[in-house]
């Protein structure tokens, strides 16, 4: 066993945070309260070819895996960026393994190089109000037209529509009432998120502002036959090769961002003085910082057995990659509440940075699966108990 | 047309330093490593010297530890074509790195080496200089501008002095030391740290260049600076011009 990065991860690590580095906390704050989308970041990565990490070498990325993925992100998040500057990359990071793994030939060689060079932008598709975390539920539906489809329904949540020309779209092609099992006949297309038929509003919301999420209600929108992504009614399984790599990500992403939080609180431990002394002599400030400091140690290595499980396509992947999401969200959440609480009132001041931390940090435990579900999941899957619902 | 560059490993300008109690030395725990920012620049030059003048091969050289081939691997991301590390444990005296170089330009037979104006750990300056001493060669130190003639048989190498700027030519080969304006380095992309890897990156010991390796200078004692004194708010202009008078006694 060796837990030591190796020198490619060690540079993608060290890299992604040297530019990263270029955009500093003032450039954050700035941008999520304006709620306007990083474009000066998203260009300097798209730039130096970093959305393609995990895009095969054949369609013009790096062929890299879900770990280097994870590295990369981690390293936005920790910047100072935190969510913002990690779902600016995210969605075309996992948002396209589906397609790369499922996708037709013509699909990849038309989709993937601008993905890669981060022209093309993609939202994601899968949440419902009216189905919510039961995902067999979503009523978004697609019907044939020829060799093509027309898709009717809504979505919610979708991030960076605003920005995306296409949209990963879940949606039922056979009512659930005529299927074998829930999640059987849905199918997942790589849609135009075309203007004329689709409207897109942003949902005002606690934090990472700067990357909108919105509600798209979709009217007859016309879905060319060639936008089917791999085989009609498997396209909640085929979607899991994006879901599993989205937790798995994000669980990096958690782990930035608390690191970054403890980072900074550990720093004015130091140096804050009250009552003759630094606060951080006293170990009511300096305890909940080394637990947080090992409990983000140990989601860190959770995740990244999790990347490594994906990456050598070995079996064990959703216990490990929800196992990691439910650690690495507490711990990134906690840390951030812990900074807050030894900043004191400069922690909600939005100048001191934490407080926006912590907004973004709050959300890792409702998306992209909410704690509860994730953890059914691993009393379900792992554990082996009767399922709860 | 081959290009020299000279990389040394430094603590990130960034970090904090610590000195260590007794003198001997800073703190190196934890302490983060980067690539000496006048190094990159040097480095980013020779990559636009080769894309600008149809072609090129960039080798990069280092002297001192093993790990030194994070830094060097670095500049492969950037572009460089190889690199070559010289090994030596411990720290290496500026006049023994221009003779390592020395010796590796007698084998490498470069048109230019390219260096930092100065390492910003321990702020020598010298290494350009010994090393154009060495070879008999033409130098254009704190380079702000370096332009190649035509048939690239010289160099016009713009230098930041003391209230201006000299332009100095010399033939090819040279010696360039870059100074904080003659560009702005590159960040290496994806693609470049994976070809990277591939890329030769060749270890020769200190000991096996054959040369002179007789110490010099000894550092004796490292102290930090002062702290400084906390500083004072006042009021009223009247009470700012009274204490310039009174204690700062500067008025
Ligand atoms: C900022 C943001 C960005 C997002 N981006 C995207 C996106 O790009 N694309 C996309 O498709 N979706 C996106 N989502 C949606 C996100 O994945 C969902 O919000 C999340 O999965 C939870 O679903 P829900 O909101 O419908 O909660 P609900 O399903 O309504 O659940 C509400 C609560 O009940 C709990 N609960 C429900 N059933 C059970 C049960 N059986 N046992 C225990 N507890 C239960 C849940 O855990 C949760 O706490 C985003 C959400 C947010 C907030």
């Amino acid at each position: 066993m060796d837990f030591e990065l190796d020198d490619d991860l060690k540079n993608i690590d060290q890299e992604a945070r040297r530019l990263a580095a270029n955009f500093d906390d003032e450039y954050w704050r700035d941008h999520d309260s304006r709620h306007e989308f990083p474009w000066d970041y998203y260009n300097r990565f798209a730039e130096n070819g970093w959305i393609g990490v995990l895009i095969p070498t054949h369609y013009g990325g790096a062929g890299l895996g879900v770990q280097a993925a994870g590295v990369l992100l981690r390293a936005v998040a920790s910047s100072g960026g935190a969510m913002n500057a990690a779902s600016a990359l995210h969605l075309s990071i996992f948002g396209m393994g589906p397609v790369i793994h499922h996708g037709s030939e013509e699909m990849k060689e038309k989709y993937l190089p601008p993905t890669a060079t981060g022209e093309l932008h993609v939202s994601f598709g899968v949440t419902e109000d009216d189905a919510g975390t039961d995902t067999s539920g979503i009523r978004t539906s697609a019907r044939r037209n020829g060799d093509d489809w027309i898709i009717t329904g809504k979505k919610i949540w979708n991030t960076k529509a605003q920005q995306a020309q296409k949209i990963l779209l879940l949606v039922r092609t056979t009512p659930k009432e005529e299927c074998r099992r829930p999640l059987d006949g849905m199918s997942l297309f790589l849609a135009d998120l075309d203007r004329d038929y689709c409207e897109i509003r942003e949902i005002p919301k606690l934090g990472r502002n700067a990357v909108n999420s919105n509600e798209v209600f979709i009217n007859d929108l016309p879905v060319s036959g060639s936008d089917l992504v791999g085989e009609v009614g498997r396209g909640f399984y085929q979607l899991l090769d994006g879901l599993n790599p989205e937790r798995i990500v994000l669980a990096a992403e958690a782990v930035g961002i608390g690191r970054r939080a403890i980072e900074c609180a550990t720093a004015y431990a130091g140096k804050r003085e009250v009552f003759g002394r630094p606060i951080g002599k006293n170990q009511a400030i300096a305890h909940p910082l080394a637990d947080s400091h090992s409990e983000l140690e140990a989601a860190d290595l959770l995740w990244q057995k999790a990347a490594w499980e994906y990456d050598r396509g070995g079996k064990n992947i959703g216990g490990l990659a929800n196992m990691a999401k439910i650690r690495a969200a507490e711990a990134g959440f906690r840390a951030c509440d812990r900074a807050m609480q030894v900043f004191g009132g400069f922690g909600y001041a939005t100048e001191y940075n934490i407080e926006r931390y912590w907004r973004e940090a709050r959300l890792m435990r409702i998306a992209p699966v909410s704690q509860e579900m994730a953890l059914n999941y691993v009393a379900e899957h792992v554990l082996g108990l009767p399922k709860s619902y | 047309m081959k290009i020299l560059v000279a990389v040394k490993r430094v603590p990130d300008p960034n970090a904090t330093i610590k000195v260590r109690p007794d003198g001997t030395g800073i703190v190196t725990d934890n302490l983060k490593y980067v690539v000496n920012p006048f190094c990159e620049i040097a480095i980013e030059e020779a990559l636009r010297i080769k894309e600008n003048h149809g072609g090129a091969e960039v080798v990069l050289v280092s002297v001192g530890e093993q790990v030194c081939q994070e830094q060097l691997r670095t500049g492969l991301a950037m572009g460089a074509d190889r690199a070559i590390l010289v090994l030596q444990d411990g720290d290496v005296e500026p006049v023994i790195v221009a003779r390592a170089l020395a010796k590796l330009v007698e084998q490498e037979q470069p048109d230019i080496v390219m260096l930092g104006k100065q390492a910003i750990d321990d702020d020598s300056n010298v290494v350009g200089q010994m090393l154009a001493e060495m070879l008999g060669w033409g130098q254009g130190t704190f380079a702000s501008e370096v332009k190649l003639s035509e048939d690239k048989s010289s160099a016009v190498v713009t230098r930041e002095v003391d209230g201006g700027l000299e332009d100095v030519e010399m033939p090819l080969p040279a010696i360039i030391t870059a100074d904080l304006r003659l560009n702005e380095p590159r960040y290496a992309s994806l693609p470049g740290i994976m070809k990277a890897r591939k890329k030769e990156l060749k270890e020769i010991p200190l000991g096996d260049l054959g040369i002179d390796q007789s110490v010099q200078v000894k550092v004796h004692k490292l102290s930090p600076p002062p702290e400084r004194q906390a500083g004072k708010k006042v009021e009223t202009v009247q009470e700012l011009v009274d204490l310039l008078h009174t204690e700062a006694k500067v008025i």
